[in-house]
């Protein structure tokens, strides 16, 4: 007896509410932009500059008192966060000390450092620091622009790519969803206000991949649908397409779940947002590849005989010959 | 139908027997770093202390190459260091006057007597007693110009000579700026490189990034601040003449002449002549003493240029002090006793013996050329490194067992071949990764989990498709084919796209996100081999000795 998470032979209509998967998406879109441009993203210091210290205690932490010990340093804003992870053992006790950059400080400076370490370890004498970054504001200013120009970058060149494999809606279609997920995922760290850093960028750069993978095995499928089933209509092939394709959709994310929760619970506060970015990713990805790119593609639709003249030019004599 | 040739069946075993063998070094990491310093040593000329039983601990005739783990694993130093490049423009300058002066002392007849005007650190500013021969001054300053060494700026000469009334303005050109630029960051990189290797650490990672930065990663190092005592510390060393000596520090040294700060003595100030008689460059051996008192000193000597002028200037001047400036700080200056010929002596000072162990490292390895500021550190603990790798060691197990069983409970006999593939697929990665000694980080670990969960996407692919065409009632052995001939598109195109992506991470991410970008590439490569060629040789393997009838997959 195998296990099947998708029936045999199903023959869903996923075109049967358009109105309802696009009014959900583009809520949530809406949401995710009012959320960026309201409170924006909760960047980290490789964005935006600073300090983070990490450190490590085996009595518990008394945040307050850290507060208390780091305040006469006079750094401006300074964020203290206790750590807790189902990794850890009994005696770690693990916080994040976020400091701003200091005002018109163009490199990092060694004594801010120093100075709270001095005064940490006056309260909590075996405290340890297990890692220290700071970050120039000249630095960070470029590391948001290398983002942004790679996200942008990788969109652009898969697009060039479906559109040489495929045609140009199927290109479009694909790049509508790629936008919509990295527009969710942008919106869900926006939201939840999760800690947004270099390597969130790396995880919507992989949520690109992904989405794309799952829209271009759909998609490979249209095509050749198209070209087997030429008395159907669009909408059929699509539906049948993507009904073929569903058991393969839903495996692939399955395992690609299976694996990358393993990594959120296990793998570590560390790459936490990570992980998380790329669950979510997943999750949007499947989804957008079934219902938002082939929906653009239906709305484009596509030339479906090449043998013929395009008959689509609407002139209303041109088959009266035929 | 369903025939794979003998040289091709060969020929995928043995890669993947490559692979797992290039990979095999990684299950023994412990014994084979300690093996590969070991040998490293011995190549460095060293013996003895157990290195050759260290190095016979693993056997040359087997791949010892391993993956290289990130600073996120194991712990160390990270720095990014701007170059101040436009230091060098002013020592420049003020190496350029005394010749200038010199020259120009000789005309005296036709343009006067001249005089060094206050100026702005990249110029010089010679004021001339007889405005009517201004041009005549410029011209002659104009002669003292050299060609600028370098390909693009080929033709132009190194310096503008300008004027402003009574005034000769001299600065550097800007093609000889953009030379000396490439100059400076090369030799600082360099420097940088020496100094780091007179420490001695394993594998720092050194790099010049962009025009005028440098990346320094130093795994194993206690902190960032540790390492940028090492390299941060220009060490521009140089002798001068000394004017006079005072408590005042905002007296006017007049021009020509600078004002510093004693380093031992608070509220003392020496005046000194801003060129040097001779520079920490002229210096072919720096090494930690002891002064007659038993107090420590650095012991130094000079190479035959540095030699001759210091005996030249010593001769000359008995009795007059000089002093021995490190970074814009007097260390010392002692009276000038007797004609020092030979080129050696000692420098004493407040030193403890760490401080003169350091300050004849830093001797020895040469002075940076600019100053260091440093945009970004990061110190990861080795502990945080070891943590991180246990957790990614049990997630990756546990994300590995999930998928193994998932794809034998949906796909039975073949869900067996798939996950035999994704075995041999995560060897093949660590192989590869060996192979071209890439470094592991932590995001890197995340895109192998991530590998291994869609490492599998290329044979469902294929599985489902034969399902379907199991469907329209053909063979086992033709459905089989055809599932292979069909699916194929659509697992090229799909990895493909996804390839792209971890190319443009690869080109424009920096660091972890690298090592993210490099793992998911390769994952995707080897990944598309085991699944169009690996799972497929399988079962055509077992296809051939079982005859089934009918399959279900």
């Amino acid at each position: 007896m195998r296990l099947r998470l998708v029936p045999k032979d199903t023959k869903w209509d996923f075109f049967s509410r358009p109105v309802l998967w696009l009014g959900i998406s583009g809520v949530l879109m809406v949401l995710a932009l009012v959320s960026f441009f309201l409170q924006g993203l909760n960047f980290g210091i490789d964005f935006r500059g600073g300090t983070t210290i990490r450190t490590e205690s085996a009595q518990p932490v008394d945040v307050a008192a850290y507060r208390a010990a780091i305040q006469p340093l006079d750094l401006g804003d300074v964020t203290i966060t206790e750590v807790f992870d189902p990794t850890y053992g009994a005696d770690q006790n693990v916080t994040m000390i976020r400091i701003q950059a200091q005002e018109g400080a163009e490199s990092v400076s060694a004594d801010i450092i120093r100075d709270v370490e001095a005064a940490l370890l006056e309260i909590a004498p075996d405290v340890s620091f297990v890692s220290v970054e700071s970050v120039g504001p000249k630095v960070s200013g470029e590391l948001i622009q290398t983002a942004v120009i790679a996200v942008l970058l990788a969109i652009a060149a898969v697009l060039i790519y479906i559109w040489l494999r495929f045609e140009w809606q199927f290109a479009l279609g694909a790049v509508a969803a790629l936008v919509h997920d990295v527009v969710l995922t942008i919106g869900v760290f926006s939201e939840l206000q999760i800690k947004f850093d270099l390597a969130i960028i790396a995880a919507l750069l992989t949520i690109v991949g992904y989405s794309l993978n799952d829209t271009v095995v759909v998609f490979d499928r249209v095509r050749e649908n198209l070209r087997k089933f030429k008395k159907l209509s669009l909408k059929e092939v699509m539906n049948l397409s993507i009904n073929e394709t569903l058991s393969r959709t839903v495996m692939t994310s399955v395992t690609t779940l299976l694996a990358l929760i393993s990594l959120f619970v296990l793998g570590g506060d560390v790459i936490r947002g990570f992980v998380f970015a790329m669950i979510w990713g997943v999750i949007v990805g499947t989804y957008s590849s079934v219902f938002i790119a082939s929906a653009v593609l239906l709305k484009l639709g596509v030339k479906r005989d090449w043998s013929k003249p395009s008959n689509t030019a609407g002139n209303q004599f041109a088959d009266i010959d035929a | 139908m369903l025939q794979i040739d003998l040289w091709k069946r060969v020929l995928i075993w043995t890669v993947c027997a490559l692979g797992l063998l290039l990979a095999m070094p990684n299950v023994f990491y412990q014994r084979v770093e300690a093996r590969n310093d070991a040998v490293a040593a011995i190549e460095l000329g060293n013996s003895g202390n157990g290195l050759e039983a260290q190095a016979a601990m693993w056997p040359s005739f087997l791949p010892s190459g391993l993956v290289n783990l990130g600073l996120d694993l194991r712990g160390g130093a990270h720095l990014l260091a701007e170059v101040q490049v436009a230091d060098v423009y002013e020592s420049r300058m003020k190496s350029m006057w005394p010749e200038i002066r010199d020259m120009l002392r000789e005309e005296r007849a036709t343009i006067g007597t001249i005089r060094l005007q206050p100026s702005q650190n990249d110029q010089l500013r010679i004021r001339i007693s007889k405005p009517e021969q201004i041009s005549r001054a410029a011209a002659l300053v104009r002669g003292l110009a050299r060609p600028v060494a370098s390909l693009t700026g080929a033709g132009q000469s190194d310096i503008v000579v300008s004027t402003e009334g009574d005034i000769v303005v001299v600065e550097l050109s800007e093609a000889e700026k953009l030379a000396t630029d490439e100059r400076t960051v090369q030799q600082s990189l360099e420097i940088i490189r020496r100094r780091i290797d007179e420490v001695g650490t394993r594998e720092p990672n050194i790099q010049r990034q962009g025009a005028d930065r440098i990346l320094i990663q130093v795994p194993g190092i206690g902190s960032a601040a540790e390492l940028k005592d090492i390299i941060g510390t220009t060490a521009q060393m140089t002798f001068h003449p000394v004017v006079s000596r005072g408590s005042d520090g905002d007296a006017n040294p007049g021009v020509g002449n600078d004002l510093l700060p004693a380093i031992d003595e608070d509220g003392v100030f020496y005046v000194v002549e801003s060129a040097p008689v001779v520079t920490g460059e002229e210096l072919v051996d720096a090494q930690p003493s002891f002064d007659q008192n038993g107090r420590p000193a650095v012991s130094f000597r000079f190479n035959p240029t540095g030699a001759r002028k210091f005996g030249n200037y010593t001769a000359e001047n008995i009795g007059s002090p000089f002093a021995i400036v490190l970074d814009g700080e007097v260390i010392s200056a002692p009276v000038i006793q007797a004609h020092i010929a030979g080129g050696s002596g000692i420098i004493t000072g407040r030193f403890t013996v760490e401080d003169s162990t350091n300050l004849a490292v830093l001797l020895r390895a040469g002075a940076l050329p600019a100053g260091l500021t440093f945009l970004e550190e990061r110190t990861i603990g080795p502990e945080l490194g070891q943590d991180s790798i246990e957790a990614g060691r049990i997630a990756s197990v546990v994300a590995f067992v999930a998928v193994l069983v998932f794809m034998f409970l949906s796909y039975g006999t073949f869900g067996v071949f798939a996950n035999i593939a994704l075995i041999l697929n995560v060897g093949l990665i660590f192989g590869l990764l060996s192979l071209i000694g890439a470094t592991l980080t932590l995001p890197g670990i995340a895109g192998i989990v991530l590998t291994i969960g869609m490492a599998v996407d290329a044979n469902v692919l294929v599985f489902e498709r034969i399902r379907e065409e199991l469907k329209s009632a053909k063979g086992p052995a033709r459905a089989i084919d055809l599932g292979y001939e069909k699916a194929l598109s659509a697992i090229l195109d799909a990895n493909i796209t996804t390839f792209i992506t971890a190319v443009i991470l690869f080109a424009v991410g920096s660091g972890p996100v690298r090592g993210f970008a490099i793992t998911l590439g390769l994952g995707i490569l080897t990944s598309v081999f085991t699944a169009i060629f690996v799972t497929r040789l399988m079962i055509v393997i077992w296809f051939e000795r079982r005859r089934p009838k009918t399959i279900e997959v």
